[in-house]
């Protein structure tokens, strides 16, 4: 059955149930793919040999009610996952394995899935092209030598290169919807405190929120319907009426008011992502909805304001990784030395970076001038989209101002590296939800993607916009599975 | 009293210094579990037995707060007189140590749970207010062993995230002897509110003391160093008098006192500089984003405000009133909880007919003295309250004598036994009859005749020559009023 890693979630569930499919059948041909993609670098640690044994357990006393029966799945390596290696990407954490299970991984295997194993990032989810990974960098399925965009560019890619039908990423700053961007899949992420930040390594804890990826709007639906729960466990996580997403997808959004804001039309934009915005705004005008020009004034500080918040966040919440408790330990002459020897040998640059912009941007003389106006930039940014909100029901602008750029490209400017996430990142100060839909191709070929931002805890509203601009959109990935021999 | 007399002064040749003092104590909050996880926080259980992932600090790892320890913060917070604050922010303070899992802990900067207060002490020469500037929750740290192996240190993450108060004192205080009733006094609230034990050995009650020196009037405050974690009061007023004394010598040789954080080396008797300003750490306070600002409501407050027991100082008040105390016995009787409950219950048992004033006296005679000698709290007293309030009854009612009241009182405590059966049994119940007494004291006089025609010349001393005759001659339990009686009535 070769053509099972082309089947979509919704397709696989439905075989499965229909048992036409075992659960051993799939796990197996996604083994199989996974072990021949080798060269995309996607997996740091896989679990097939458990996945496959779990599988036939599965098929022997197949509970069909579940939402995800004997669906293998690989997830970001930055959920903690009981006796199966987390290395958040990082060297400090290469031999860490946890105790424990990350609420949202628990929720998709109490659902039947089965876990295929641990998908490459970059290090503790700061990055924006996956090359800040200490196991490598990955490959885009689209192309050699193109990135997949990150930090969940081993989840992206593995989705677009089928080697998993589902993945859950993360997003702190756009790390599932840049890299769903550019790969041509969907991402999203929902509402700050909608899924349990419950063991997952944390980078920046007010902004990181975890999210399905998938290659459809009704497999991503699925997925968010199975992972976002009220959990008590994560003091942010927010006790709100859940729907059943992927019951009550509808393409029917008539009537809805899409705010297009100005302030997403920034310089230097190449036309292409400026064209592709302007075919978005039709497909939902196709779709019966109305487009209506909104402000959101200071979106120019959003990405200054989230690389202060950020790194100061991930400077402190990074601390823990000291060489005393688990994880990578340096000998050292006394407690200071093996400290900065650990904490040098074990973070990359990128990291080591953001913890000395963190330390600074919160050190005394400094706090009120960088975190503190930061905070109070943060709520303006909050307040434009609480004005918008009084006008439209969502907001819809590119997902980023370029397509895939070739790894090492951007690797010594990291400035121009943080500008890919410019308009991801104002919805996660804002802590809204937003999706990223691949809805079309620059002139290389490569996907982009069109984000459509929601009210807070309004999922089901851009997941049904996103299902009905999906059908006009028809967008079909270029695979051509170049890294399989 | 004079005033003047009871200051606490530094004198050096013609100048005098007076001493400013303020305290950060620690209290650890009584709560089964810790502040931000489920763990116990038992005392003395094997090292490393009482963590859970979140206390050891492991990735993705999330702190909730624990309530109960919420509650107990504000109870205590009400004790204090003080500003209960709706909202509070839990603030993450930022530095390394291997006891620290976090790599911060979890404390509350720019927002406490509780604002000012302020409490009262008894001093010999009056009331003294003393303000409270804050107080707030934190997580405590673990513990480093240093001691157990010549190259490591070992790391005890039992007490990590255990909930501590820190109570910030105004630097209003002014002498050793008013930090140790500040310290007391502060205990004694807690312990009456259920909200800390008290128990400096255990380690439940530290304090970090700021002090600095002026020249006796001035309104100006002196550089402070202050003197890290420590646990006892008589250590807290060892440190103050040896720092307060190192301070004013550096004044007095024209030197300029560094602020600093200085140690008190127990053995020595002297504080020590752990570090100066400039190596003060950056702890880089933010508010921690894995909790949410603490909101409580009015109605929560109002709730918490019915569950106040009565406190020291009300019930101090109502001794005083109702039971017609000096204020003295009062604040012995109530400045420890177990101490007024017990008073309170022998006070209950006494009946209608009750000396409240002679049960004062023997609870803080008596049984004072051997709960002293035995080394025992008055929790764990040898005579329960019902068994005391008999004995007082039974001297109240003449049936024995104080004197015989004591030999007793000394059976009793073995096995905690009826003094009135203790009466029977030994026979010891006061002669009280007037026709035996005056038998016994005829043939006294009759046989000391001389001695009786002295008296009646006018050697008053004599009386008490009689008095013990016919106590003697009574082997004691005869009722020394009588006696009294009959022989100013015979002689």
């Amino acid at each position: 059955m070769s053509d099972i890693t082309k089947q979509s979630l919704t397709e696989l569930v439905e075989n499965i149930k229909k048992k036409k499919l075992s659960s051993t059948d799939v796990t197996k041909a996604f083994i199989q793919r996974s072990e021949k993609s080798s060269e995309l670098n996607t997996y740091i640690t896989d679990d097939f040999t458990s996945a496959l044994d779990k599988a036939k357990k599965f098929d022997q006393k197949p509970n069909l009610d579940l939402k995800l029966p004997g669906i293998p799945m690989a997830v970001k390596d930055l959920f903690c996952t009981k006796n199966v290696k987390t290395t958040a990407g990082s060297k400090i954490l290469n031999n860490f394995v946890p105790t424990y299970e990350s609420t949202v991984t628990e929720n998709i295997w109490n659902e039947g899935a089965i876990l295929l194993g641990k998908l490459n990032c970059d290090e503790f989810a700061m990055g924006s092209s996956n090359e800040t990974s200490h196991f490598g960098n990955v490959q885009n399925p689209i192309d050699k030598n193109l990135v997949p965009g990150g930090s969940s560019g081993g989840s992206a890619s593995a989705v677009a290169g089928q080697l998993s039908p589902i993945t859950i990423g993360t997003d702190t700053g756009g790390s599932i919807r840049q890299p769903a961007s550019f790969t041509g899949i969907v991402g999203l992420k929902p509402t700050y405190g909608s899924c349990s930040r419950y063991g997952i390594v944390a980078f920046a804890s007010s902004l990181d929120q975890a999210g399905p990826m998938a290659q459809n709007v009704k497999d991503c639906a699925l997925l968010q319907e199975v992972i976002s729960t009220y959990d008590s466990k994560d003091s942010t996580s927010i006790n709100f009426k859940r729907n059943h997403y992927s019951k009550e997808l509808t393409k029917n959004i008539k009537g809805k008011k899409i705010g297009i804001p100005k302030e997403y039309r920034v310089d230097g934009m190449p036309k292409e992502i400026e064209d592709l915005w302007q075919k978005g705004i039709q497909y939902v005008k196709d779709c019966g909805a109305e487009t209506i020009d909104i402000s959101l004034p200071h979106t120019s500080y959003a990405l200054p304001t989230y690389y202060i918040v950020a790194p100061a966040e991930a400077s402190s919440n990074l601390a823990r990784y000291d060489g005393v408790k688990y994880g990578y330990r340096a000998k050292g002459e006394n407690l200071i030395d093996m400290y900065e020897k650990t904490r040098s040998e074990g973070f990359g640059a990128e990291v080591q970076r953001r913890i000395m912009i963190g330390t600074y941007v919160l050190s005394s003389g400094y706090y009120d001038a960088y975190y503190l106006k930061a905070q109070k930039v943060r709520k303006l940014i909050k307040n434009d989209f609480d004005e918008a909100y009084k006008k439209v029901d969502a907001i819809l602008t590119p997902s980023t101002p370029s397509s895939a750029f070739k790894i090492g490209e951007k690797t010594n400017d990291p400035v121009s590296m943080y500008l890919n996430d410019i308009f991801t990142v104002p919805v996660n100060l804002a802590g809204l939800p937003g999706i990223s839909i691949p809805a079309g191709h620059d002139t290389k070929g490569y996907p982009l993607g069109l984000q459509i931002i929601g009210k807070a805890f309004d999922e089901q509203n851009i997941l049904n916009i996103a299902f009905a601009m999906e059908e006009k959109i028809n967008f079909k990935n270029k695979i051509t599975d170049w890294w399989i021999k | 009293m004079n005033k003047k007399n009871t200051e606490y002064l530094i004198n050096r040749k013609d100048n005098q210094y007076e001493v400013v003092i303020g305290l950060e104590v620690h209290a650890q909050v009584l709560s089964e579990s810790k502040l931000f996880s489920s763990s116990s926080t038992k005392f003395g259980a094997e090292p490393n037995t009482q963590v859970s992932l979140v206390d050891a600090a492991f990735p993705g790892m999330l702190p909730v707060i624990n309530e109960f320890c919420i509650k107990q913060a504000i109870k205590t917070g009400i004790g204090l007189n003080a500003k209960i604050n709706k909202r509070s922010v839990f603030d993450r303070k930022n530095y390394f140590y291997a006891d620290l899992p976090q790599g911060y802990q979890i404390s509350q900067f720019k927002d406490p749970i509780v604002g000012e207060g302020k409490v009262i002490l008894d001093m010999p020469n009056g009331q003294k207010e003393v303000g409270i500037e804050r107080l707030h929750l934190e997580q405590d740290a673990g513990k480093s062993i240093h001691d157990l192996d010549p190259q490591n240190t070992f790391v005890d993450l039992n007490r990590s995230g255990v909930a501590l108060m820190e109570i910030v004192s105004k630097p209003d205080l002014r002498s050793p002897d008013e930090v140790n009733a500040y310290i007391k006094k502060l205990r004694s609230i807690m312990r009456y509110l259920g909200t800390c034990d008290g128990n400096m050995q255990e380690g439940s009650l530290r304090a970090d003391v700021n002090v600095s020196v002026r020249p006796k009037g001035s309104k100006e405050f002196g550089t402070r160093c202050e003197i890290k974690n420590v646990n006892s009061i008589k250590f807290m007023q060892m440190a103050i008098e040896y720092e307060a004394n190192r301070q004013v010598d550096l004044i007095e040789e024209g030197k300029t006192i560094d602020q600093e954080t200085r140690l008190f080396d127990t053995k020595k008797n002297e504080t020590r500089s752990m570090r100066s300003k400039e190596d003060a750490h950056d702890y880089r306070y933010f508010p921690d984003p894995d909790l949410l600002p603490l909101e409580v409501s009015e109605k929560f407050i109002e709730e918490l405000k019915n569950d106040i027991p009565e406190l020291p100082d009300d019930k101090k008040k109502r001794f005083i009133e109702e039971f017609k105390l000096s204020p003295y016995e009062a604040n012995i009787l109530v400045s420890d909880i177990d101490t007024s409950k017990y008073f309170e219950e022998v006070v209950a048992k006494m009946g209608k007919n009750k000396d409240i004033k002679l049960a004062v006296n023997w609870i803080t005679g008596e049984l004072f003295a051997v709960l002293n000698s035995k080394g025992l709290e008055i929790s764990q007293s040898p005579v329960s309250a019902k068994n005391f309030a008999i004995l007082i009854n039974l001297i109240k009612n003449g049936t024995i004598s104080g004197k015989i009241a004591k030999t007793v009182f000394e059976l009793m405590i073995d096995g905690d036994k009826d003094p009135q059966k203790i009466v029977e049994e030994k026979g010891l119940k006061q002669q009280s009859d007037p026709k035996a007494l005056e038998v016994l004291i005829d043939k006294i006089i009759s046989e000391n005749r001389e001695k009786a025609i002295e008296y009646k010349q006018g050697k008053e001393k004599l009386f008490g020559f009689f008095v013990g005759q016919a106590m003697k001659a009574s082997g004691g339990k005869a009722n020394p009023q009588l006696i009294n009686e009959i022989l100013k009535k015979k002689l």
